[in-house]
C-alpha cells in the first residue's frame, strides 16, 4: 500500500523538483572574487557569505593561526573598536558571524534588504576585511579565549576522541592538527602572524561570495563589490597535499573519567568532487547515515540498546576528509559494542547493500531533495559549497539523477576500494581497564 | 522603522473555500474530539512540516516517576497494532522525510518534514500512534537502556549539564521544574512498562494535543485530511493538572557541584513570573527586554563589559523564557576568564545586576535591541520549523499562538522605567540560587566518580 503510493508520488516529485531547483547566477568581481547568487524576493532580507580558502589547513607550523585570524577581524577595523563594531551590527538588526575550520574561513551576514540597513552592514564587513587594526588587547583576549577552548575540549570525551581521531588519520597532513591549536602554538601566535596570513589568503582570488535574498542582479553585484571589492587580487591558495592511505591499523586508547566510552573508527574518506562521491554517499546512507533506519543504528541501538547514537558519515573536504564511524556506550559494554560495530561494517563492505535497501535509500534522498533547498539559509550554504569546491553550477539540477544512477555494484566496488577494514584507526576515550 | 508583518487571520473552516490562500495566513480549527489544528501557509518551497504537540512533559511527572514523558517519546516509535516497531521511521524515510521527537518540561512533540504532497502519510501515521501504541515489553527493555545511555552522554559525562541539573533541583522545591526532563537515573532503572502504559493512556488523546502544520499546503484540503485521520479518534478525560506552584523562597541558596572538569562554571537564577503566570502582563516583556540589555547580541552588556571591558569572563550569558508554563528563572551563567575566579565572575555579574536596578537603561541601548527584535521577526520567516515551534509552544503552555504576533508591539512598548522596575522587583537575593561547578582533576588512570550530593546516581 505505502510502497505503491510513495512510488507514484516520487515520479511526480522528480519532474517537479527539476523546476524548483534554484537557478544560480555567477560572475567575478573586477578584482577576481567568484560570486554566486540566487534571488529570493519573498522575504525582505539578504544572506551573504564570504568564504576564503584560509582554514586551519593553511596554518603551517602555527596551529591555531586560521582561527585566530578569523576571530580577530571583529576586534577592530578602521576607527572602530570591538564594541563599536558590535554596536553597529546590532543597531542595524544585522547578524554577523565568523567561523574557521580546516578548509574554510567563513564570514556570514544576514540583514534586512532595506538598503538603509544592508548598505552600512556590508560596508562594515568590508571595513573588517580592508582595515583590520588587530589591537594588542583584543589579541591577548582572543589568545586567552583559545586557551580556554582548549581546556574545555579536555573535559569532553567526545572532543577528546575527535581530536585524537584526526591526528591518527592524518599523520603529517595539514588536516591532522586541531583548528584550535595547542597550548604552545596558541601562546606563540603574534599579530604579525595574522597580518601575514591575511595578506596571503584574505585576497579576492581566494574568496567565494554567496548571496541569497531580496535583491536583483545589479544590487547583488554592487553588494559583492562593496564587501570584497577592495581586497587585493592576490592568488588562490596553492593545492593541499593529497591524503595518504593508512599503511596499518592503529588503536588509540585515552583514559578519561567518564561513565561512557566514546568510540571512533575510520579511514581517510573522500573529496567534495570525488568520482566515487555518489556511490559512497548512498552506500553510507544505508550503512550509517540515515539515522535510526540505518544498519549500524539498527544493530547497535534498536536491536541491543547499546548506544544512544551510533552512526557513520563521510565529511567530504578539499582533500579527502575522514570517514567516521562512531558510538558511545557504558564503559563495560565497550568491547561488545565495538565488535558489533566492526562486524556490521565488515559485512557491509564485503557484501554491499541489498537491492531493497538501495531502493529505500534512494527514495529517502531523492524524495527529500526539496527539503535541502527550502530556505534562503540552506541555499546560501549550497552556493558557498558549490563555489568553494568548484562543483558544477548544475550540481543541484542533476543531484537526483546522480543518486538514482547509483548501482549496487558501484556501492560494493567503491566501499571495497575505499574502506579497508584492516587499516583503520580506532579511538576509544573512557575508563581504560 | 516599521516592518510589514505577515498577516495572521484566524478564519473559520467554513470560510476557507474562497479564493487563493496567501502566505502567512493562519487557519485555526478544533475537531469534534477536541484536537486543535493550526495550519500556516508558507508557499516559498514545496515542503511542509507537521508537529503534534502533547500537553505532557517532565513538569507533569511526580517523584519516583521522573523521565516517563521522555521514555514514552522513545517508545512512540516502537509500533502500533498496524505497524511493527520502527516501521514509522522507515515509512517516513522512504518518503524522503525527516522526523524526530523532543520532550521538554511542558511538552512532548513529534514532527515530520516532507515534500508537501506527502504530508498525508505523516498525518495517517501520527493519528495511528496517538491511540494505538502497543508498547511491547521486549522493546521497552532495550529502549530504556538507550535512554540511560542518552542520560550518560548528555548529563553524567558533561560537567556543565550536571551542574545545571543540580542547580534546577536546588532552585525549585515544590515546582516540578525541580526534576530533569530525562529523569533521574534511579527512576530510569526502576521504570516499568506498566508505568509507560498508564502514562500513555492518561495523556495521549486528541483533546490533549495540538497539531501544527506550516508549509506549502492548501488549508481546506489539509484540514479535510486531518479530519479523515484524526477525526475518528476518541477523546479521553484528561486529569486536572494541579498547579504545583513553587513555595516562596526565603533567602539565597548556594550549592557546589564537584565533578571531573577543566573549567569552573557558575550559574545564577532568580525566580520570575512568565507570561502564563504574571499578574502584570507587561512584566514578562520587560524581563525579556532586560535579558536583551544584558545578552542580546555581541554589543550587549555582558559581552561588552565582562568578556571585553573587564575581561573577567571567557563567556557570560543571561536568559529568560517568557513562554514557559510555570514560573521560571531569569538566569545567568558563565566561565571565568584565565586568571579570574568564580568569585570575581559572580561579583562582576552582581555589579551588572546592581546597575540595572539603580540606573535607567539608555534609550539608544533600547533602540538597538528593538532593531534586533524587528529584524528577527523577518528572519524567522526563513524557517517553517521555527514558526511551527513558536505556535506549538504557546498553544501547549496555555497561551494563544496569536501572542507571537503581539510580541513585537509588546516589546516596543517596554520603557526604561519598566525594565528597572522588574530588575528591582525580581533580581533580588531572596529569589536567587547560585551553583558553582568545582572541577576535580581529570587524571590519567584510576579515577573514581565522586559521590553526588542528592542528585544523579552513578553506578
Amino acid at each position: 500500500m505505502f510502497a505503491r503510493t510513495a512510488l507514484a508520488l516520487s515520479l511526480a516529485l522528480t519532474a517537479f523538483v527539476a523546476d524548483a531547483t534554484p537557478k544560480i547566477q555567477t560572475w567575478e568581481t573586477p578584482n577576481g572574487a567568484r560570486v554566486f547568487f540566487v534571488p529570493a524576493p519573498e522575504i525582505p532580507m539578504v544572506d551573504l557569505q564570504v568564504v576564503f580558502d584560509a582554514g586551519a589547513a593553511r596554518d603551517g607550523d602555527k596551529p591555531g593561526l586560521a582561527v585566530m585570524t578569523n576571530s580577530m577581524l571583529n576586534e577592530g577595523a578602521g576607527k572602530l573598536d570591538a564594541d563599536a563594531i558590535a554596536e553597529k551590527f546590532d543597531s542595524l538588526g544585522a547578524r554577523q558571524g565568523n567561523t574557521a575550520e580546516r578548509d574554510m574561513s567563513m564570514f556570514s551576514l544576514r540583514s534586512l534588504s532595506d538598503s538603509a540597513k544592508l548598505q552600512p552592514a556590508a560596508e562594515l564587513l568590508a571595513l573588517m576585511f580592508n582595515e583590520p587594526t588587530l589591537p594588542a588587547d583584543g589579541f591577548g583576549r582572543m589568545k586567552n579565549q583559545m586557551l580556554i577552548n582548549i581546556q574545555a575540549q579536555k573535559q569532553s570525551p567526545d572532543e577528546i576522541a575527535s581530536e585524537a581521531f584526526f591526528r591518527a588519520i592524518y599523520g603529517n597532513h595539514p588536516y591532522a592538527s586541531d583548528p584550535g591549536g595547542t597550548e604552545e602554538s596558541v601562546k606563540a601566535l603574534t599579530p604579525e602572524d595574522v597580518r601575514r596570513f591575511m595578506a596571503k589568503f584574505y585576497v579576492a582570488r581566494n574568496a567565494v561570495v554567496a548571496i541569497v535574498g531580496a535583491l536583483d542582479r545589479p544590487a547583488a553585484e554592487a553588494l559583492a563589490n562593496t564587501v570584497v571589492g577592495k581586497l587585493a587580487a592576490g592568488e588562490r591558495a596553492p593545492a593541499l597535499p593529497p591524503v595518504e592511505n593508512l599503511d596499518k591499523a592503529e588503536t588509540v586508547k585515552i583514559d578519561h573519567p567518564s561513565t561512557q566510552t566514546h568510540v571512533l573508527v575510520g579511514v581517510p574518506g573522500m573529496t567534495r568532487g570525488d568520482p566515487d562521491y555518489f556511490a559512497l554517499y548512498v552506500g553510507n546512507h544505508i550503512l550509517g547515515g540515515n539515522g535510526l533506519v540505518s544498519r549500524i543504528s539498527d544493530e547497535i541501538r534498536e536491536k541491543r540498546g547499546l548506544s544512544y547514537s551510533a552512526y557513520s558519515y563521510f565529511m567530504p573536504m578539499r582533500e579527502r576528509g575522514p570517514y567516521t564511524i562512531g558510538l558511545q556506550t557504558r564503559t563495560d559494554k565497550t568491547n561488545e559494542a565495538l565488535t558489533v560495530l566492526r562486524d556490521t561494517v565488515k559485512t557491509f563492505v564485503e557484501q554491499g547493500p541489498t537491492e531493497k535497501e538501495l531502493v529505500a535509500s534512494k527514495k529517502n534522498i531523492t524524495g527529500g531533495f526539496a527539503l535541502r533547498v527550502d530556505s534562503n539559509k540552506k541555499i546560501a550554504d549550497y552556493l558557498a559549497l558549490i563555489g568553494f569546491y568548484g562543483l558544477p553550477l548544475d550540481y543541484l539540477d542533476h543531484f537526483i539523477a546522480r543518486i538514482n544512477a547509483v548501482t549496487l555494484a558501484q556501492v560494493r566496488d567503491a566501499f571495497k576500494r575505499r574502506v579497508d577494514l584492516n587499516k583503520t584507526v580506532t579511538v576509544t576515550v573512557g575508563k581504560q581497564s | 522603522m516599521q516592518m510589514k508583518l505577515s498577516g495572521v487571520v484566524g478564519l473559520l473552516a467554513a470560510t476557507l473555500s474562497f479564493g487563493a490562500h496567501s502566505a502567512g495566513e493562519v487557519h485555526e480549527s478544533k475537531l469534534d474530539n477536541g484536537m486543535k489544528v493550526i495550519i500556516k501557509v508558507d508557499r516559498r518551497a514545496p515542503v511542509a512540516v507537521s508537529q503534534v504537540w502533547y500537553r505532557v512533559g517532565s513538569s507533569y511527572e511526580h517523584n519516583g516517576s521522573t523521565g516517563l514523558s521522555h521514555a514514552l517519546e522513545h517508545m512512540m516509535f516502537k509500533g502500533t497494532k498496524k505497524h511493527p516497531p520502527n516501521e514509522f521511521s522507515r515509512i517516513i524515510s522512504e518518503n524522503g522525510g525527516k522526523e524526530n521527537a523532543f520532550t521538554g518540561d511542558d511538552y512532548t512533540t513529534y514532527f515530520q518534514q516532507l515534500e508537501a504532497s506527502r504530508l498525508p502519510i505523516a498525518l495517517e501515521l501520527e493519528a495511528d500512534r496517538m491511540r494505538n501504541l502497543t508498547l511491547p515489553a521486549g522493546e521497552f527493555d532495550k529502549e530504556i537502556k538507550v535512554v540511560m545511555e542518552e542520560r550518560r552522554m548528555r548529563t553524567e559525562d558533561s560537567p556543565t549539564a550536571l551542574t545545571h541539573e543540580q542547580f534546577m533541583a536546588a532552585a525549585f522545591t515544590s515546582s516540578p521544574y525541580h526534576n530533569p526532563v530525562i529523569g533521574w537515573m534511579d527512576d530510569l532503572e526502576n521504570m516499568k512498562i506498566q508505568d509507560l502504559k498508564a502514562w500513555y493512556q492518561t495523556w495521549y488523546a486528541p483533546n490533549n494535543a495540538t497539531l501544527v502544520i506550516v508549509g506549502d499546503v492548501d488549508p481546506v484540503a489539509t484540514l479535510a485530511t486531518v479530519k479523515k485521520y484524526f477525526g475518528p479518534l476518541k477523546p479521553s478525560k484528561i486529569p486536572e493538572v494541579k498547579p504545583q506552584r513553587e513555595v516562596e523562597q526565603r533567602g539565597i541558596r548556594r550549592i557546589t557541584v564537584k565533578a571531573p572538569a577543566e573549567l569552573p562554571y557558575l550559574m545564577m537564577g532568580y525566580k520570575t513570573p512568565v507570561l502564563a503566570t504574571a499578574k502584570e502582563a507587561w512584566e514578562p516583556y520587560a524581563l525579556e527586554m532586560l535579558a536583551g540589555v544584558l545578552d542580546g547580541g555581541n554589543s550587549a552588556r555582558l559581552s561588552k563589559n565582562l568578556v571585553r571591558g573587564k575581561e573577567v569572563a571567557a563567556s557570560a550569558g543571561a536568559g529568560y523564557d517568557l513562554y514557559s508554563r510555570m514560573d521560571q528563572l531569569f538566569s545567568f551563567d558563565g566561565t571565568p576568564a584565565q586568571g579570574k575566579t568564580i568569585a570575581d565572575l559572580e561579583a562582576a555579574l552582581r555589579e551588572q545586576i546592581k546597575l540595572v536596578r539603580e540606573t535607567l537603561v539608555a534609550p539608544e541601548e533600547l533602540e538597538r535591541i528593538k532593531s534586533q527584535v524587528v529584524a528577527a521577526k523577518v528572519y524567522e520567516r526563513d524557517s517553517n520549523f521555527y514558526q511551527a515551534m513558536q505556535i506549538g509552544t504557546l498553544e501547549t503552555n496555555g497561551l494563544s499562538y496569536k501572542l507571537v504576533e503581539e510580541y513585537l508591539d509588546r516589546i516596543k512598548a517596554v520603557t526604561p522605567e519598566q525594565i528597572q522596575k522588574v530588575a528591582q522587583k525580581y533580581l533580588v537575593d531572596d529569589r536567587l540560587t547560585v551553583a558553582v561547578l568545582e572541577p576535580l582533576p581529570i587524571e590519567n588512570g584510576k579515577h573514581a566518580m565522586p559521590a553526588m550530593g542528592g542528585g544523579g546516581h552513578v553506578r
